[in-house]
């Protein structure tokens, strides 16, 4: 039985007053919203995904996208999304896909978290005059410095420092593969991360010979599937990272689909043309954490020991213990991905449903390695949802060495959010392989959006650390008095071991 | 605000406590009367090999015996009293000062720890677990006196004039961000480790944690508690010698360690890289005793004033050059400390 279509979401209008008929949008709008009739542009508001390009694009403004109020009858419970995830999935049976980060609407603890200031009994610090440093080391750290008397009575370092990686700021870019998002995409973001002396991971899909020369500053990854991994790869990186898991899509692999398997892709990732790009939920060589530990430790010899071993895991409930056990399977850095991580396509259910959020995660974890007495041995990397410089200190302050962005970089690169990525059409020429598209971003102007947008914030803390009297990202990190919950229950406030607003110190 | 005053004879000469109350009391601008304190080391010749344990009671039959018991489990007491006090006509006595000089079992604990280590332990222990009982120091050969009033009130209190020794450190308290409280005035001891303290540190939450990691408990309500435990934890726990403890808790700028010489920047940055929660940040000036010196340390950009003078064998440091010189009006020399540049004086 026929259930018909569902309603456009988006209502594509053009004013013909404005329009000079330059057919930019035609250009412009991969999906085919718009075709020209005579002298006048024809909009097919169903086809749009409200990606925005056609608006950026317009050199009269004469394109207007707005949301296309529900013409369902109004139901508090049954929403547009859960009807129209039935009425699709009643005709096609299968997964629902999507892109991007959570939809769901509730609110980040991030926004229910307050920073503090300094006010006359102890000064702010102003970062034009003073020295702040936001410098961060990466990596294991020794429980303690052993030092020696020479002979002449000198004092001699007897402590050997593992590799870490050295970031200028705590903001680093986190993984995305090459194959779901473009080459000039990713040449734009390893750029921008050396300019600002910080680092990228590749993702999953190796790492293509354009790269090479921001190895140096990147972290490569490697997932169940071990797509691109040789040794010539792994000797490459500056760090190595292994994917458990991530936040939009605890519990499940990866897949690329194959048309986005051209021969560039397909010769990087060392897999057929055309082939689908599969990673397994688990990684079959990983069935507990002895084998884990035995990976971290292969990996570091076959490099050497040299370079510093991350384990990426998704934010989920037993998060914290599971972290403790990667803090003491050698490996330097744990990562955690919470449940609003971004990703190029996951099935709906999981993205929406599965994981926590990262505050959370954070602070479990911390508490968890301080508890154990190895909190800093090890350093813990956040990620999956952070949108501006608060978020960054906020994390900090939560316990975390630093943070990976995804999605905020991407948007520095243009991208709108319309969570469209799965299907390989990404208008701003990001998550796509084809090349009408990735053409629209060239990497050598385009790194400068990714490196302002890192310097910005850097700078931004570096205010926020001067008007909390901080003067250096160490005395930041696990620092929960500068934090208070604003409108946060009780379990929560628990959980992130924060003090109320209004509350003193102890 | 806050003022502090610090001295030692480094030929060990023993010093009576009436210079450092006037020199402290001349600060009284410093402070508004709601914490000040003594501490001085040799103070008790005739205990030295025992450890002094100072308990404020709230009363002297619950916690007194559970105090008691815990002493009686973990070693013997040689000796035990009252602290004599003096009552002031504004210091009225809140608690109960008690002084134990006590010897711990190593086989306490079941296995063989140091003695320290029970000590430790117990401050510990009865801190959390015994309401009513807050011991506040236990160093050897050192006393500490300390409540909620103004400097000569304080010191009239106790009569620290009867009391000698060679190393004095001594504090006049303006709370801003905690409660007046006789637990939360300095001096704040641990063992050999005495710290007096003007400023806030921000870096608190962090240094708590960290401190946590390793076993501490904060208990007194205050920032100044992590110096004491800092200290013990790099000094004695990690063996590192005083001017690196100290370069880790204000250590120097990563622009400064990037240009020098290779074998001290790889030092500075282990240094940095392994205690970076140990280091304090926000404005103070801090004086650190033990029973072999002093050190005096800013933050490392002297948001908190410290002036150093010397005069014969003595070395005195403190928020104000004046202070200074109502112990001792003809100086050698006098000096204001770097930021971040410890000021060491040893007992020769
Ligand atoms: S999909 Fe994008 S480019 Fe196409 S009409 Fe919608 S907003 Fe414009
Ligand atoms: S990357 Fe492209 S397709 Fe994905 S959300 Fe951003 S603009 Fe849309």
């Amino acid at each position: 039985m026929p259930i018909g279509s569902v309603p456009p979401k988006y209502k594509v209008t053009i004013d013909n007053d404005l329009c000079m008929l330059c057919e930019r949008c035609i250009e412009n709008c991969p999906y085919g919203t718009f075709r020209r009739e005579g002298n006048k542009i024809m909009t097919f508001s169903r086809a749009c995904t409200g990606c925005h390009r056609c608006v950026a694009m317009c050199p009269r403004d004469a394109i207007d996208i707005e949301e296309k109020p529900v013409d369902y009858r109004t139901h508090p419970v049954w929403t547009r999304e859960a009807r129209e995830a039935i009425y699709n999935q009643a005709q096609s049976g299968k997964i629902i896909l999507t892109g991007m980060g959570n939809t769901l609407n509730v609110p980040p603890i991030f926004d229910r978290l307050l920073l503090d200031a300094c006010q006359v009994t102890n000064p702010s610090i102003d970062p034009l005059r003073e020295p702040m440093e936001l410098r961060t080391y990466i990596g294991k750290k020794p429980r303690q410095i052993s030092v020696k008397k020479t002979a002449e009575g000198d004092i001699d370092l007897a402590t050997q420092l593992a590799p870490n990686l050295k970031c200028e700021t705590p903001i680093m870019i986190g993984h995305m593969s090459y194959g779901a998002i473009s080459l000039n995409a990713q040449r734009s973001m390893a750029r921008g991360a050396a300019e600002e002396g910080t680092f990228m991971g590749t993702g999953e899909g190796g790492l293509h010979k354009s790269l090479y020369p921001y190895q140096d500053n990147m972290i490569v990854q490697i997932a169940s599937g071990r797509f691109g991994v040789d040794i010539d790869y792994l000797e490459r990186g500056a760090a190595i990272e292994i994917k458990i898991g991530q936040g939009a899509k605890p519990g499940i692999g990866g897949h690329l689909p194959g048309e986005k398997v051209d021969e560039k892709v397909s010769k990087t990732r060392m897999i057929p043309l055309y082939s689908d790009a599969i990673s397994p939920a688990p990684h079959h060589d990983i069935y507990s954490i002895e084998d884990l530990s035995q990976l971290v430790r292969s990996l570091k010899e076959a490099t050497e020991w040299k370079k510093p071993v991350f384990v990426k895991i998704a934010a989920v409930h037993n998060v914290a213990a599971i972290a403790a056990g990667i803090a003491r399977s050698s490996a330097d850095a744990v990562v955690i991905d919470g449940f609003r991580g971004g990703t190029g396509s996951a099935p709906r259910v999981f993205r929406d449903h599965v994981g926590i959020p990262i505050e959370a995660a954070i602070a479990a974890v911390d508490q968890k390695l301080n508890k154990q007495g190895i909190r800093n041995e090890v350093s813990i990397i956040a990620s999956g949802g952070i949108r501006d410089s608060a978020d960054v200190t906020k994390a900090i302050a939560l316990g975390a060495d630093s943070v990976y962005i995804g999605t905020a970089a991407l948007v520095s690169l243009g991208c709108r959010v319309c969570g469209s990525c799965y299907r390989n059409m990404c208008p701003w020429g990001i998550a796509t392989q084809r090349e009408d598209l990735t053409a629209r971003i060239d990497p050598d102007i385009m790194y400068k959006n990714v490196s302002n947008l890192i310097h910005g914030w850097t700078l931004e803390i570096a205010e926020l650390m001067g008007a909390a009297g901080i003067n250096s990202i160490e005395s930041l990190r696990g620092n929960r008095d500068r934090l208070r919950g604003y409108m946060l229950d009780e379990n929560i406030l628990s959980v992130l071991d924060v003090k109320t607003v209004g509350a003193g110190a102890e | 605000m806050c003022g502090i005053i610090s001295v030692i004879d480094r030929k060990k000469n023993p010093m009576d406590g009436s210079a450092i109350k006037e020199s402290l009391s001349i600060m009284n601008e410093r402070g508004n009367g709601e914490g000040s304190g003594y501490a001085v080391y040799g103070a008790f010749p005739e205990f030295a090999d025992y450890y002094a344990i100072h308990v404020f009671y709230d009363d002297l039959i619950g916690p007194k015996t559970a105090v008691e018991e815990e002493l009686e489990k973990l070693g013997t007491v040689k000796h035990q009293e009252e602290i004599p006090t003096f009552e002031q006509p504004n210091l009225k006595k809140r608690h109960i000062p008690w002084r134990y000089f006590f010897k711990p079992n190593v086989m306490a604990l079941g296995t063989s720890v140091s003695e320290e280590d029970i000590l430790v332990y117990l401050m510990t222990k009865v801190n959390t677990t015994i309401p009513g009982a807050l011991i506040y120091s236990t160093g050897k050969n050192i006393a500490v006196f300390k409540a909620a009033g103004w400097p000569e009130e304080v010191a009239d209190f106790y009569r620290i004039q009867d009391y000698e020794g060679y190393i004095w450190l001594s504090h006049n308290r303006y709370p801003t961000n905690t409660a007046g409280w006789w637990g939360g005035a300095h001096p704040f001891n641990l063992l050999d480790w005495t710290v007096v303290h003007n400023g806030e540190i921000t870096s608190y939450g962090t240094n708590k944690r960290y401190l946590e990691s390793f076993g501490y408990v904060c208990t007194m309500h205050t920032d100044t508690e992590v110096v004491a435990y800092l200290t013990d934890l790099l000094q004695r726990q990690h063996n590192l010698p005083a001017e690196l403890a100290f370069k880790a808790l204000a250590p120097p700028f990563w622009d400064d360690i990037d240009r020098m010489p290779e074998k001290e920047r790889t030092f500075n940055t282990a240094l940095r890289m392994a205690y970076g929660p140990a280091m304090m940040n926000g404005p103070f000036a801090i004086v650190v005793a033990n029973s072999e010196g002093i050190a005096g340390i800013t933050d490392r950009i002297k948001l908190r004033p410290l002036v150093a003078a010397e005069a014969g064998d003595r070395l005195y440091l403190s928020s104000e050059e004046a202070a200074i010189r109502v112990a001792e009006p003809a100086l050698d020399r006098v000096w204001m400390p770097r930021a971040g540049e410890p000021v060491i004086g040893r007992i020769e």
